[in-house]
């Protein structure tokens, strides 16, 4: 039992810790691109090209004063990343990196994981509220606006994979996909618009820009984190980050076919072989990343009424109305996605 | 089957701790010198006129109910989705009664201006 309990405080541990460092360099890579899309170097002082900025960013977050409101409600005011980061991390327990590498294989991982993304949301309102700031209290308010309508698009999404692969498990999620037609066998074909519907509510769902009203600097300068801090502020940071790395992973795994190679079935596997599984998976994962930068330096930000007019009358209708196609195209058994479901 | 959420659990205090650690590590590294301006909330740069905890737009409550709903009817719609390939053409048709009466609802909403920001 206790050495059970090592093993997956190992593996836990071989998650999170990669995973910080991957916020860090997400972070740099994102400063770095968005300067050469707006024509300058970005971060380059410090070590060579710049490499070591995420670390002298921890660092300096470090030793700043955390400062503590006299009217914010201290107790929720502390609590309020962490419940932000908790969940972020948490959600990471399901995915399948491999076949087989996960670290908690459970049957009802899809809704776990819905649970969880969930519970985002209270991080942010709390901060918002505890804050006793205006800015603070009209960004959380925005925010949770934002992410609630969002959350409903996401899930008729969810909906729409686990009737297509008739399981919760992420594991057998991807399974499904293996088809045997290459990357044309995975879920984002005959799932096309939930796949964009995910993807672009992922994207609204970490406020993300071009749905960054929550933040809007320009309006409310930084929306519910105003009063946040030193490392609180960086907690918060993180979430924010992590957030997105799970979803680039979640729509990997469930519209991209995990950890499938592309070629698999065609004449080409052969060659590629030899190449790990988890390549595959990094690599999706990573073109959905630079998707989300190339987002923020590209687009200008949405209105809150439009953002508001696309989660409701755009994503809601046209989930519920691919659903209903989607039944048919399972049920007719439609080659090659559906051919073996005769149940 | 329950030894399967172990290492759930285990990951969720991970996941606690990686938020404490750092706040903590901060509250010990940082200095630590209030002075009553700077811990005043944010305002532009003046005196807060009034408590900022204020009324806000009722739109938001409505946007909170209305995820009350439809978040139901997805929680409906997973058991429904999983086991959907064994239901067949009957668990179809019942589910699309279901979802006929539910767009109904929604089109009332559009109707009434529920979904309307402006």
């Amino acid at each position: 039992m206790f050495l059970e309990s090592v093993l997956i405080f190992a593996k836990i541990i071989a998650v999170v810790a990669p995973l910080m460092i991957a916020v860090a360099y997400y972070t740099y890579a994102e400063r770095k691109l968005i300067g050469y899309v707006q024509i300058r170097i970005g971060p380059n002082r410090v070590g060579p090209r710049g490499w070591l900025q995420p670390i002298a960013d921890a660092l300096k977050l470090m030793f700043k004063e955390i400062i503590l409101p006299t009217k914010a409600n201290r107790y929720l005011f502390i609590i309020a990343p962490m419940l932000s980061i908790a969940p972020a991390l948490a959600a990471w327990a399901v995915i399948p990196f491999a076949d087989g590498w996960v670290v908690a294989d459970i049957n009802a991982g899809l809704l776990y994981l819905l649970a969880m993304t969930s519970l985002g949301v209270y991080g942010v309102i709390i901060a918002g509220w505890a804050s006793n700031s205006k800015y603070a209290l009209l960004g959380a308010l925005r925010s949770a606006a934002q992410i609630v309508a969002y959350e409903i698009a996401m899930g008729f999404a969810l909906v729409g994979v686990l009737m297509a692969a008739g399981s919760l498990n992420l594991s057998a999620i991807v399974h499904a996909q293996a088809t045997g037609y290459g990357f044309l066998g995975w879920y984002w074909v005959p799932l096309f618009p939930l796949f964009l519907i995910y993807f672009i509510s992922g994207v609204a769902e970490t406020n993300r820009a071009p749905f960054d009203v929550a933040e809007g600097e320009s309006e409310i300068v930084a929306g519910f984190h105003v009063e946040y801090s030193g490392m609180l502020f960086a907690v918060f940071f993180l979430a924010e980050y992590a957030n997105m790395i799970l979803i680039a992973a979640l729509t990997t795994l469930m519209f991209m076919g995990g950890w499938l190679s592309p070629f698999q079935g065609t004449g080409l596997e052969a060659y590629f072989a030899w190449m790990p599984q988890i390549f595959w998976f990094f690599a999706k994962m990573t073109l959905f990343l630079l998707l989300f930068l190339w987002f923020r330096a590209t687009f200008p930000r949405y209105r809150y009424d439009q953002i508001m007019r696309l989660g409701w009358k755009v994503f809601i209708p046209l989930t519920i109305v691919w659903l209903v196609v989607l039944g048919v195209m399972i049920l007719t058994h439609l080659s090659p996605w559906f051919a073996s479901t005769a149940g | 089957m329950l030894e399967n959420y172990l290492p759930i659990f285990f990951f969720i205090l991970v996941g606690i701790a990686t938020g404490v650690g750092p706040v903590l590590i901060g509250f010990i590294l940082s200095p630590h010198r209030p002075d009553k301006e700077k811990n005043s909330q944010y305002e532009c740069g003046f005196e807060a006129f009034d408590d900022s905890h204020m009324k806000f737009d009722v739109r938001f409550y409505l946007v909170a109910i209305l995820f009350i709903i439809f978040d139901l009817e997805i929680a409906f719609l997973f058991p429904w989705g999983v086991v959907f390939k064994s239901l067949g053409w009957f668990g179809f048709w019942s589910m699309m009664i279901f979802l006929t009466i539910l767009v109904i609802g929604f089109a009332y909403e559009w109707k009434k201006g529920a979904l309307e920001w402006e």
